[in-house]
């Protein structure tokens, strides 16, 4: 029970900052067709730009200016790079996100070195929340849901309540006619991307001192959160946070469950011995293969469901 | 036209060609060149540029303050090996094309493996242009018994000796361990390894987890926390370097789980910022050098020699410990009165020398493998120097000297015809 309580709660911490990494992602992903390699690098950024702002003047005001910071690169990248591209098909796009996901890499480590930063939680947030079976839960992991379920009511309010919202979901399914009923396409792209690249920047300041911040945490972050778009599917925020959720559990509870399928094979009364055929297979306990379960659903995921858990089409 | 022309430069090319080689040797007569061979970029590029600096600053010191050797200075030639054997197989032909004695290594057991191979064919088949390889951190415990060579030194403890430096740090009182390791090579090494000194020397400890991690792919260990607490271990042992040692100490801290850290690698880049000031006194590591050790033990030339890095690079100096290298490339080069490889390798076997902490060092004769003394280092508050601005900072804890960490090898040295 204790196990299962805490692994619960870390599962949900998890899969929260998943979700506001993979949010911006889906929305840029299904709305532009663009797979957005410097995605990862935008919650990098987001991080940094928090650790030097929070030296200056303070955690809260980093809160805000990194991400529209991060935005603001966003926007940039949206009309002067991507824009050009574009017209090059969508393996140009893709291998421009590329290019500038490693060009961003070496310029973070030019800029605040190889070696992590001290980017540390404020002490305000400093303290353990409640105590569950001799388990701190720090303050700081209530902040990050809380500051993550936030962004999805916004995120969800300002999709299905605002007129802007009507509009990007319009463009979502039906590019050609929004533009032809009058609407700035392209600015609404940048709307889009930008904000994309804001909301991972604001996963990067919240991340960042709850992992580490250094040069390779876009590299680690980068696969599971396209795990995490295309299990969700195309255009689907709902999508999105269930997968995230789902992410953040299966990792947590693959790591504390200590079987292996030979286990399984026993209900079925096989017992797995050192002659049976496959038998190094069988006994690989799970929270050996832990990490690679979220890459295991996206092939099963992209063979029986395209779409994904809750996308509106093909992927 | 075009004949005549092509002829010309042909010539001039073979002319400039010769000049050069001409002037190639004159060049490698003056310096004394070492070619350094790690991961300059890509993900572990950290790692082989702090050591890159280190080495720098430590050679500087023994070109101006102690003479180099045989009236040479000693260069330092870097080659990025992005991690890759085959990268670092590249290295060593550029090395042996410019007449290098040596060639240094130090991350990637499984790089290490096959350096070792390359040089010992190359060796045995250009007996004029032979090269010396450095192992200056590449541990797995194999590459000094059945993969022994005699053109391969290394410079750092194995994974079974810190595996037993680091069981005898266990204080009495701790019964029950918990075992974490990469799965790869080495994490698998450093598994057997501490099982093995844990049933010689504290057989009352039990192992209650046991626990192999994909190598680099962990982003959050609180889930490993949750399960190491629930085994009621009060010690977690691990090799884990890297994201995978920093995530793993901070998801433990952040828990606040009553638990002492055992670790191999936590006293290097990034260890000090992830374990923070919640880790006062919880996390110790195994590890050749820190910066305390000198004032602890009142050695003050040695201080003032690691205080002085401090001012000129923005990290801390874990790796002073690599002056023991050079030094030992130093004497070896006076004792043989050359820069002949083969003349320089006989020269160090079975080499003593008092490290410039004071303590006895050898190079063992047998398998090429220094014994000298190793330390476990605890991260608390209150020492003098701390590190990376944390104000927390590596206290000694316990000192191992050489002569007690002598473990036997099964290594069967093929040696040259000396010349």
């Amino acid at each position: 029970m204790e196990v299962f309580l805490v692994s619960l709660l870390n599962g949900l911490v998890y899969g929260m900052l998943l979700f506001m990494l993979a949010s911006g992602l889906t929305l840029i992903l299904s709305m532009m067709g663009v797979l957005n390699f410097a995605h990862a690098s935008a919650y990098m950024l987001g991080a940094y730009f928090a650790f030097t702002i929070s030296q200056h003047i303070g955690f809260w005001p980093a809160l805000v200016l990194a991400p529209v910071l991060c935005g603001a690169i966003g926007a940039a990248i949206e009309m002067y790079g991507l824009r050009r591209v574009h017209k090059n098909g969508h393996i140009a796009e893709l291998l421009f996100t590329f290019g500038l996901a490693l060009i961003i890499e070496k310029v973070v480590q030019m800029t605040w070195g190889l070696i992590p930063v001290p980017y540390r939680i404020p002490e305000g947030l400093d303290f353990s929340l409640f105590t569950i079976y001799g388990t701190h839960f720090p303050a700081y992991r209530a902040f990050m849901l809380l500051i993550s379920a936030l962004m999805f009511g916004a995120i969800w309010l300002g999709l299905t309540r605002t007129r802007i919202g009507l509009i990007i979901q319009a463009a979502l399914t039906h590019p050609e006619m929004v533009g032809a009923l009058g609407h700035n396409v392209p600015r609404v792209f940048t709307t889009v991307f930008a904000s994309g690249t804001a909301l991972a920047g604001l996963a990067g300041v919240i991340g960042g001192n709850y992992q580490v911040t250094e040069p390779a945490m876009a590299f680690t972050m980068g696969p599971i959160v396209f795990v995490v778009v295309v299990v969700g599917g195309l255009g689907s925020l709902t999508g999105c946070f269930i997968a995230s959720l789902l992410m953040g559990m299966i990792q947590t509870f693959a790591v504390v469950l200590d079987y292996s399928p030979a286990d399984l094979l026993k209900w079925f009364g096989l017992t797995v011995t050192s002659s049976t055929p496959f038998h190094e297979v069988l006994t690989v306990p799970l929270p050996r293969i832990g990490a690679l379960l979220p890459y295991i659903l996206l092939v099963v995921i992209l063979v029986f469901r395209p779409r994904g858990l809750m996308g509106t089409r093909e992927t | 036209m075009a004949l005549r022309l092509f002829a010309r430069l042909a010539t001039a090319a073979l002319l400039a060609a010769a000049a050069f080689a001409g002037s190639g040797p004159a060049n490698a007569e003056d310096t004394i060149k070492i070619a350094y061979t790690d991961p300059l970029s890509g993900p572990f590029a950290q790692v082989g540029d702090a050591n890159l600096k280190q080495m720098q600053y430590i050679i500087d010191y023994i070109n101006t303050q102690k003479g180099g050797a045989l009236g040479k200075k000693f260069e330092l030639v870097p080659f990025d090996n992005k991690s890759q054997p085959s990268d670092a197989l590249i290295a060593l032909k550029s090395a042996t094309d410019q007449n290098m004695p040596f060639i240094m290594q130090c991350s990637g057991s499984n790089i290490a493996a096959a350096l070792i191979e390359a040089v010992d064919k190359h060796n045995s088949r250009n007996p004029d242009n032979r090269i010396i390889y450095v192992n200056c951190g590449a541990v797995a415990t194999e590459l000094t018994n059945e993969k022994c060579s005699f053109w391969h030194f290394r410079f750092d403890a194995h994974s079974a000796m810190k595996a037993e430096v680091m069981v005898r740090a266990l204080p009495k009182d701790v019964t029950k361990v918990y075992l974490l390791n990469q799965d790869y090579l080495f994490g698998q090494s450093v598994q057997r390894d501490v099982k093995a000194a844990l049933a010689k020397l504290r057989p009352d400890v039990q192992v209650v987890g046991d626990e192999l991690i994909p190598l680099g792919k962990v982003k959050d260990f609180a889930p490993y926390i949750t399960k190491i607490k629930a085994s009621g271990a009060q010690a977690l042992l691990t090799g884990n370097w890297g994201p995978d040692m920093n995530l793993l100490i901070k998801a433990g801290i952040d828990a606040g789980v009553d638990l002492r850290y055992y670790t191999m690698y936590a006293h290097l880049a990034g260890g000090a910022v992830a374990i923070g000031p919640g880790g006062d006194g919880k996390v110790r590591s195994v590890m050749s050098f820190n910066e305390n050790v000198a004032p602890e033990i009142g050695n003050k030339e040695a201080e003032a020699w690691t205080a002085a890095f401090r001012e000129k690079y923005p990290f801390d100096f874990y790796a002073a410990g690599f002056r023991t290298i050079f030094e030992y490339l130093q004497e070896g080069i006076k004792k043989a009165n050359s820069t002949d490889p083969t003349k320089i390798a006989f020269a160090l076997e079975g080499l003593p020398h008092k490290d410039f902490l004071g303590y006895d060092t050898v190079m063992r004769k047998d398998d090429h493998q220094l014994i000298s003394e190793y330390f476990v280092g605890v991260f608390k508050k209150g020492v003098k120097y701390d590190s990376e601005k944390t104000g927390l900072g590596w206290g000694t804890e316990v000192t191992v000297l050489a002569k007690d960490l002598e473990q036997p090898t099964t290594c069967k040295m093929k040696r040259p015809a000396e010349r």
